[in-house]
């Protein structure tokens, strides 16, 4: 069954991926790989980051959370785009895989959200002594985390699957374009009510090593996303093709 | 297995799909092509409205598969089928509500999702549900849902339209008050008002209606296609419109 | 199309006189959270006089989010909605009129009525008016955006909850920007920008979320 809704219509060859039953296999084939890479890069950023990164002189150890704080805040960005991306893709060509991937690739997003806002709250406790600062740039990150659950709860609301898809994909869209506006209102509204505060990710000298430990860090993190969201894609894939023929071959196929 | 359809009137057709034994209408791998736009203009006739290769998704349940008709000016299709077979579902492809899972509907050769408003233009839509507002008088939901349809009606056809439908005394009463078989009528009375669109789909139309209703719509009906308009239907009761060219799909 | 966008306003609006209590109750709840708010945190001026501006500001944003229930669920219900995706006029042109109508009945009160409850909080002259302006600004910003959301939700099961979880973090720009200029104008400074700011937002909350709102319909009646 193509997912293309237009008969007669010959499919481009980009969208031969497109197809749950085609990707299901790729997505299995590569992401052993894609796990393997987080792990290890995983381990060279910790090794950097708690080994061979420099003590800092004003902020002593503590400022080491930024190797799981920073790439956690890059890639909760990074997620919502690739996540609207996807939608987008699903609302023009209406094919079934992009929904599915903006609805595997949601978790994940909101987990990295999760991660940075937590991992800035334990250093926000002894660098501003308070678990929890109206800082611009954790505040952002809360409102995101909140755009990431609307997303998923909407997606869980709606019974059809292709209609929660297209109405979930319908809101990342709406998000993506809100998510500026909030960064830059959260911005001026607290330079406005306390001036500029120690932020997180400014600290005053960074030295080269503290930038690869980041850097590994976040190509790990990056890998984990793509190897996650393969792995959910996958589950997706079986769970709503399940009445499919070729879902009951691989189900036999695996006995 | 494969169905073919004809009409008793041999006037054209059209309806080809097969009905493997899952019970979900369909075309086998190795089985026949559905009706394509080529073979159905064989017959030389200029066809209004076509649905080609329609398939419906539900859930995880086809409805149906390769679902092919056409209706052309002067022409019933009534639709039928158990409950739950897609009937409503079909109308709804037909109207451009809900895209199919595959295959398209065209207007007078064109895409629907191409022409949009204007094959809105062309389409009256009466659904299961009446679009009435308890709050407003049966007067006032008929002149509002035939100025939505772009009609400018003066309060006097309103009033004229009910009273066909044998509702002109609910006229200033809000619906709120009227019996499910008045609602139902004041609904249909945009018919009466509706001439100038040549294609009417109408889920269900004669339920809840008395016998006197349903002869005041099926004159109706018939009047609408001696003037060269279509009519699809869904019904379970038997549409007595004499010298017509009925037609039926079984879903 | 003109003729299109003043009869789904005027048959809103209809509606809405004939049920004249469901307007009044989204005002009513306006007031009583506002007049809440002295009693969680005393009855001192100086402190009530600070936080007049946000607590107006996220009660009318309250309001106005509660009345989004209203906007196209009993359209939905009784099969309007389905007749208005097969009117003849561009769907944006029905969601710009409805959007209208909503802010008529739930935003343009609020203003209305903000400058009489600022008065409870002792605000100076000046943020008063400037309160209005910004109320008259932000909230037909917060009718377009819960619009996306109410239509998002139709159908849906908890359908209020959840509109409020989807477009509450949204609505945050036009918060800061609105409770920022009366803020502003009670500091004695001059409250311009955070108004040609929110003036913006409408512009652009205008031009860009129709579309969203559209296809959420199209999505929902399916």
């Amino acid at each position: 069954m193509p997912p293309n809704a237009n008969p007669g219509v010959r499919r481009l060859n980009a969208f031969r991926f497109s197809s749950p039953q085609t990707f299901y296999p790729l997505a299995g084939k590569v992401l052993p790989y894609f796990a393997w890479a987080a792990v290890v890069l995983a381990l060279v950023g910790v090794y950097i980051g708690f080994f061979v990164a420099p003590t800092d002189a004003q902020q002593g150890d503590a400022y080491r959370i930024i190797f799981i704080h920073v790439p956690a805040a890059w890639m909760s960005m990074f997620i919502y785009v690739v996540m609207a991306f996807w939608a987008a893709m699903g609302l023009i060509f209406n094919t079934r895989l992009s929904g599915m991937m903006a609805t595997a690739l949601a978790p994940t997003g909101a987990l990295f959200t999760f991660l940075a806002l937590w991992t800035g709250s334990l250093w926000g406790k002894p660098t501003w002594g308070a678990w929890w600062v109206w800082d611009a740039r954790l505040t952002s990150e809360l409102i995101l985390l909140f755009l990431y659950f609307g997303f998923i709860a909407l997606h869980a609301a709606i019974e059809d699957p292709r209609r929660a898809d297209k109405a979930a994909g319908v809101l990342a869209l709406v998000g993506v374009v809100n998510v500026p506006i909030i960064y830059f209102s959260v911005k001026w509204w607290n330079t406005l009510h306390q001036g500029a505060s120690v932020s997180l990710t400014g600290a005053p000298t960074m030295a080269a090593t503290m930038f690869a430990g980041m850097g590994v860090m976040a190509l790990a993190f990056w890998m984990y996303s793509i190897a996650a969201a393969l792995a959910r894609v996958r589950s997706i894939i079986l769970e709503r093709e399940r009445q499919s023929d070729w879902v009951h071959e691989y189900a036999r196929s695996l006995k | 297995m494969q169905i073919k359809l004809c009409t008793p009137r041999q006037t054209l057709i059209h309806l080809t799909f097969s009905r493997p034994e899952n019970g979900i209408l369909g075309v086998h791998e190795s089985g026949h092509a559905p009706c394509t736009p080529r073979n159905a203009f064989r017959a030389g006739l200029k066809h209004m409205l076509e649905g080609i290769d329609l398939e419906c998704v539900r859930g995880e349940r086809a409805l149906f598969r390769s679902l092919s008709f056409s209706l052309e000016p002067g022409a019933l299709l009534r639709v039928a089928g158990a409950n739950g077979s897609g009937k409503t579902s079909l109308l709804r492809i037909v109207c451009g509500l809900t895209p199919p899972a595959r295959g398209e509907v065209r207007w007078e050769g064109a895409s629907i999702r191409a022409l949009k408003e204007d094959y809105s233009r062309r389409l009256v839509y009466i659904g299961h549900a009446n679009a009435l507002k308890d709050d407003l008088t049966a007067r006032e939901n008929l002149l509002i849902s035939s100025a939505l349809a772009g009609l400018e009606e003066t309060a006097a056809h309103a009033s004229e339209a009910l009273e066909r439908f044998g509702v002109g005394g609910c006229a200033m009463l809000p619906a709120r008050v009227l019996s499910q078989g008045q609602r139902r009528r004041v609904a249909l009375a945009r018919l009466a008002l509706s001439a100038a669109f040549p294609l009417w789909v109408l889920d269900e139309p004669f339920t809840a209606l008395d016998a006197r209703a349903v002869e005041d719509l099926q004159a109706l009906l018939a009047g609408h296609l001696a003037r060269g308009g279509s009519v699809m239907l869904t019904t379970h009761q038997e549409v007595a419109i004499a010298a017509a060219n009925v037609r039926r799909l079984d879903l | 199309m003109l003729k299109t966008l003043r009869l789904v306003i005027h048959r809103d609006l209809l509606l809405a006189l004939r049920r004249r209590a469901d307007v009044a109750n989204s005002l009513l709840f306006f007031v009583i959270v506002v007049s809440l708010f002295p009693f969680g945190v005393g009855p001192e001026a100086n402190l009530l006089r600070a936080i007049a501006p946000g607590v107006l500001w996220v009660a009318a944003l309250l309001a106005s989010m509660l009345a989004l229930a209203r906007m196209f669920a009993a359209d939905y219900a009784d099969g309007t909605l389905e007749q208005m995706l097969l009117a003849p006029a561009p769907l944006s042109i029905v969601v710009l009129g409805k959007i209208i109508a909503h802010w008529l009945l739930t935003g343009l009160p609020l203003v209305v009525l903000s400058p009489l409850l600022a008065l409870q909080f002792d605000m100076p002259r000046d943020a008063i008016g400037v309160l209005v302006a910004s109320l008259a600004l932000g909230t037909p910003v917060l009718s377009l955006i819960g619009a996306i959301g109410a239509a998002l939700t139709l159908g849906v099961r908890g359908a209020g909850v959840l509109t409020a979880l989807l477009v509450l973090p949204l609505y945050i720009p036009v918060l800061i920007l609105g409770a920022g200029a009366v803020d502003a104008a009670a500091a004695g400074l001059d409250p311009g920008a955070h108004l040609m700011l929110l003036a913006a937002l409408l512009l652009f909350a205008a031009t860009c979320a129709l579309w969203p709102v559209a296809a959420a319909l199209r999505i929902a009646v399916e």
